[in-house]
C-alpha cells in the first residue's frame, strides 16, 4: 500500500480495512492479523499497526479478546452503518468536486440518471 | 536504555558533534535524519563505542559506552569492513565469534531472504549485494539496540521492501531501532520518531504520525523546513 506521508497512517491502514470490512473481504467475526503482522503486512511501524486496533476498537468495528487475537465486530448493525458512513463520505465528496466545477447538487443527480440510463441502453 | 549527554566531538578545530542530547527508549524506530555530513554517522559512531566523545558521554543502561556495552547494541557502519577473500559463509563465522547474541540460522535465513548464497566471495559481490550482506550479518544479532547507519544505500527499489520487512521484524517493545538515512521517504511508514540533526546539533524531535495528525506535516516537510535547500537530495 503506498502512503500519503502527510496524513496519519494509522488512519490510512484503518481506512483500508474499514473497506475490507464493509465489502465482506473481512466478513463479521473473522480474526484480523496480529498487530506485528499488521506491521509487516503494511510495512509500518508496530506502534502504528497498534494504534489502528486501538482506533478501530473505539469505533466498534473490532474486538480483542485476551489470548486470542483481534476480531471484526459480529454486529451486522455496526457494519451497516459503517457502511452508511462511508457511502455518506463519498457522496460528499463527489458533491463537493461536482460544486467546484459549478454543478449544483439537483443537476448532479440528474446526471447520474442520465449516466445510469446510457449504461443500461 | 540509550542516552546521549551533552555529546561533542571534534576533528582537530572542526566539530562533528556539538552538545548533542538525545534518549531512545525501548519500543520505537527512531529515524535519525540529516544530510551527508550533519554528524549522524559520528554520533552512532560513538554511540557504538567505536570513538570516544570529546566532551559528554553516551550512556547505555546508564554506564558510559565501551567493550561491555558492545556485546548489546548491533551496529551497521556505512563502510565494508570485511575481508575481500571472505565467502559470505566466513563472514557469519566471524561475527558468531565476536558476538554471543549472533545465530548463524538466523543468519542463513537472511541471507537467503536477501539472495545471497554461502559460497559467495566478498570480492565478487556487487556494491547493492555488499549492502544487503552488512544488513543480514547485523540483523542476526538478537540485539537490545540495533543502530543501522544508512540502511537503505546502495539498495535497489525490489530489495528495499525486503529490507524494511527485515527491519520491522526487529523492531520490538524490548528494543531501540535507530535508523539514519538521507533518504527521508523510506523512513516515513516504518520510523514512529525522528530526530533531525543540523550542523552536529540536534534541530528536532518528534513523534511522527502526531505531526502528521496535527498539522498534516510529513518527516519529508519537516526534513525541507530545517535543511531548506541544503538538504534535498536525490
Amino acid at each position: 500500500m503506498k502512503f500519503d506521508p502527510n496524513r496519519p497512517i494509522w488512519l490510512q491502514v484503518m481506512g483500508d480495512i474499514r473497506t475490507d470490512i464493509v465489502t465482506g473481504d473481512k466478513p463479521p467475526g473473522s480474526k484480523l492479523p496480529g498487530g506485528r503482522d499488521l506491521a509487516l503486512i503494511y510495512g509500518i511501524n508496530p506502534n502504528t499497526a497498534a494504534r489502528v486496533y486501538q482506533e478501530l476498537e473505539k469505533e466498534g468495528l473490532c474486538e480483542t479478546r485476551r489470548g486470542l487475537g483481534t476480531f471484526v465486530t459480529e454486529d451486522g448493525e455496526r457494519i451497516a452503518a459503517l457502511r452508511a458512513e462511508m457511502a455518506g463520505e463519498a457522496v460528499r465528496e463527489f458533491l463537493g468536486r461536482m460544486s467546484r466545477l459549478g454543478i449544483a447538487p439537483a443537476e448532479a443527480a440528474e446526471m447520474i440518471r442520465n449516466e445510469e440510463e446510457n449504461d443500461h441502453a | 536504555m540509550l542516552e546521549s549527554r551533552s555529546v561533542t566531538k571534534k576533528f582537530g578545530s572542526k566539530v562533528a558533534v556539538e552538545q548533542l542530547s538525545l534518549v531512545l527508549e525501548p519500543g520505537h524506530v527512531y529515524a535519525m535524519l540529516g544530510p551527508n555530513g550533519s554528524g549522524k554517522t559520528t554520533w552512532m559512531k560513538m554511540a557504538a563505542g567505536l570513538i570516544k566523545p570529546t566532551e559528554g558521554a553516551v550512556l547505555f543502561k546508564g554506564s558510559p559506552v565501551g567493550i561491555e556495552s558492545r556485546k548489546h547494541i548491533a551496529y551497521m557502519s556505512t563502510e565494508p569492513y570485511f575481508y575481500s577473500w571472505m565467502t559470505v559463509k566466513d563472514v557469519g563465522r566471524y561475527y558468531r565469534d565476536f558476538f554471543e547474541d549472533f545465530s548463524y540460522d538466523d543468519y542463513k535465513g537472511l541471507i537467503k531472504r536477501m539472495e545471497l548464497t554461502e559460497e559467495m566471495r566478498i570480492r565478487t559481490l556487487s556494491s547493492g549485494m555488499m549492502a544487503k550482506l552488512k544488513i543480514a550479518v547485523t540483523l542476526a544479532r538478537d540485539s537490545e539496540v540495533y543502530m543501522l547507519d544508512e540502511p537503505f544505500n546502495g539498495i535497489d527499489l525490489l530489495a528495499r521492501d525486503e529490507i524494511r520487512e527485515s527491519i520491522l521484524e526487529h523492531a520490538a517493545e524490548n528494543k531501540v531501532l535507530l535508523l539514519s538515512s538521507h533518504l527521508v521517504e523510506e523512513m516515513e511508514a516504518i520510523a514512529d520518531r525522528a530526530v533531525f540533526i543540523k550542523n552536529g546539533r540536534k534541530a528536532d524531535e518528534c513523534d511522527v504520525e502526531d505531526m502528521r495528525n496535527a498539522k498534516g506535516v510529513s518527516m519529508a516537510d519537516r526534513y525541507r523546513e530545517i535543511y531548506g535547500h541544503e538538504g534535498v537530495q536525490a
